[in-house]
């Protein structure tokens, strides 16, 4: 669970615009994972990254996981932790490409700043997660004397046993305990 | 008028649109004193349930004063009454609505083709609640048509304040209603899940029958407090582990009676049912978290009794149904009979057993209405029940 910040949309939540920027991260990586996954040989010729498809779409997966973690958690924390070193990993791959014989370096090139931006988002984006309070709520207001009794708990305690319960509503015979 | 107007997910606007007009000889207006934003509002608000449009005036928890009768009421009400408006419809001549089970009333739902797809056969119409339900009007309103106005009427004394009766309208025979369904024993545990609105009066209705201790699990402190001066024990579950302190609480046997009163927007985290739910959800593949209800089926005692008021409106999955049969519970639910209870409640207020005003926390008008939608649902500002004065 989260605990409230400053600007929090819900009590127990993480505050609206970097909630916000999760999500987006969220719905991002499971966009660019199913790219990565149907279209993973276009990519890796088009970065000049031949041979290397497989390995494209094992990041396609790996990215449609952590999306789905991201939206399915109420602390995305860790997984946009998981994004940054899945960025380093990018960065890496695509690095591999950085050679003479690379026809496509003007794309690996475009490619490497587009990843190195995300990773930067990313980074802000955990590292502002990770900074959250983790301080307990305390009731946002008394409502110590609010029991509902006007004559107080201990005289409420059965009051209400009289009320005979329909027919309808009672449990099965079944279930009572058996006397005989 | 004015009224709280739905005009898609997260968008409540206070509009001015027409004034009511009798439709039906068996209608009456009412002009509306005090109405409620109820937990149930909300699904309509996030979307998370079917069957809303645009222009649909929000509000099933609503009372006032009658203004104008239909000519088939035949003197079950006159100008100048004061009538809560019960959330559900009813006419009082169906066979449902006769042998009591008037949330299944089978004439008042105009929709009935709807719900019968949905449900396999109809049930009551409901006001401003969804086209499922009858696409009625809510009584978030100033002025409100009550169809079945004879029989959908809950009569009030004057000595009993607005706010002292207008939750017989709804969370008060809700939690009453959980309660009962249970048969509470003087050695019973009763867990209820949720602190909200419903929760706090089946606390209440639970200590009333004379439960032996009554447990509730929430996460917001404030509505744990509320919980705790009612007299239940409390279980955060952002703190602790609700299944290992329930069997704490009842020597390892766990409790007799579970209530659900969350619903299908459950927020638990860290658990893997949980994860599970808002992974589906979040590819649109569920509409339900039904984590409360895994959760009630596991700790019950067996032979035990699951109560749920809380609202479900589609299919939910991963239901441990072998636990259910194998340990005996039985599962009683729906939405609530609410004039079945209300004699007997309206005597409760009466005679200073109970007075349901205890929850409110916020009192507005129509105006503030979109914003304080917002504040309830994100349970800001120690909002927990708000009553709006049109």
């Amino acid at each position: 669970m989260r605990y409230e910040g400053p600007q929090s949309r819900r009590r127990g939540h993480p505050d609206e615009a970097t909630d916000t920027l999760a999500r987006g991260l969220g719905w991002f990586s499971i966009g660019l994972g199913i790219t990565e996954l149907l279209a993973g040989k276009s990519l890796a010729r088009g970065l000049g990254l031949t041979g290397q498809e497989d390995l494209i779409r094992a990041y396609g997966v790996r990215e449609i996981g952590t999306g789905l973690g991201i939206l399915a958690s109420d602390d995305p924390t860790p997984w946009i932790w998981g994004r940054v070193a899945g960025d380093a990993l990018d960065l890496a791959t695509l690095a591999s490409g950085l050679n003479n014989r690379n026809r496509q370096m003007d794309n690996l090139l475009i490619a490497i700043a587009a990843v190195a931006g995300v990773t930067a988002i990313d980074i802000i984006c955990a590292d502002t997660l990770s900074r959250e309070t983790r301080k307990p709520l305390r009731p946002l207001a008394d409502y110590q004397d609010r029991s509902g009794y006007p004559r107080g708990l201990e005289s409420a305690r059965g009051a209400a046993r009289d009320f005979a319960v329909p027919k309808g509503f009672r449990t099965t015979d079944l279930l009572r305990p058996f006397a005989g | 008028m004015r009224a709280l107007v739905w005009h898609g997910t997260q968008d409540i606007r206070c509009d001015t649109v027409p004034d009511p007009q009798i439709e039906h000889e068996r209608d009456a207006i009412i002009k509306v004193t005090a109405c409620a934003i109820c937990g149930s509002d909300l699904h309509l608000y996030d979307h998370f349930m079917p069957g809303m449009k645009s222009g649909d005036i929000m509000g099933h928890e609503s009372m006032g004063e009658v203004v104008e009768v239909g000519r088939g009421i035949n003197g079950a009400l006159k100008k100048g009454d004061r009538i809560v408006v019960p959330f559900t419809i009813i006419c009082g001549e169906c066979d449902q609505c006769k042998r009591g089970f008037f949330s299944v009333c089978e004439r008042s739902n105009r929709n009935k083709h709807l719900a019968a797809k949905a449900f396999g056969h109809t049930t009551a119409g409901l006001f401003g609640y969804t086209h499922l339900t009858g696409g009625y009007a809510g009584g978030q309103a100033e002025y409100l048509r009550v169809p079945f106005a004879d029989k959908t009427h809950i009569k009030v004394p004057e000595s009993l304040t607005d706010e002292q009766v207008l939750f017989l309208s709804d969370i008060l025979p809700t939690g009453w209603q959980a309660a009962v369904q249970c048969e509470i024993e003087p050695t019973d545990t009763v867990a209820i899940w949720g602190a909200g609105p419903v929760g706090q009066m089946a606390i209440r209705s639970a200590v009333l029958l004379g439960a032996k201790q009554v447990v509730c699990i929430d996460r917001v402190p404030e509505r744990l407090e509320m919980a705790r001066a009612g007299g239940a024990i409390t279980i955060n579950f952002a703190e602790e582990s609700v299944i290992a302190r329930l069997n704490e609480l009842t020597a390892g046997k766990g409790p007799e009676k579970c209530i659900d009163s969350v619903g299908m927007e459950a927020h638990a985290t860290a658990t893997l049912d949980s994860m599970y739910d808002r992974a589906k959800q979040a590819v649109m593949l569920e509409s339900d978290r039904p984590h409360v209800l895994r959760e009630m089926i596991y700790v019950c005692r067996p032979a035990g009794t699951l109560s749920i008021p809380g609202v479900y409106g589609g299919l939910i999955d991963k239901i441990p149904f072998g636990a259910v049969m194998n340990k005996g519970l039985t599962i009683r639910t729906g939405q609530t009979h609410v004039n079945r209870w209300t004699d007997d409640l309206v005597k409760r207020i009466d005679d200073g057993q109970i007075d349901p005003s205890f929850v409110i926390t916020h009192r507005i008008g129509l105006e503030q209405g979109p914003e304080m939608y917002k504040t309830f649902r994100d349970k800001k500002d120690g909002c927990i029940k708000v009553v709006i004065r049109p």
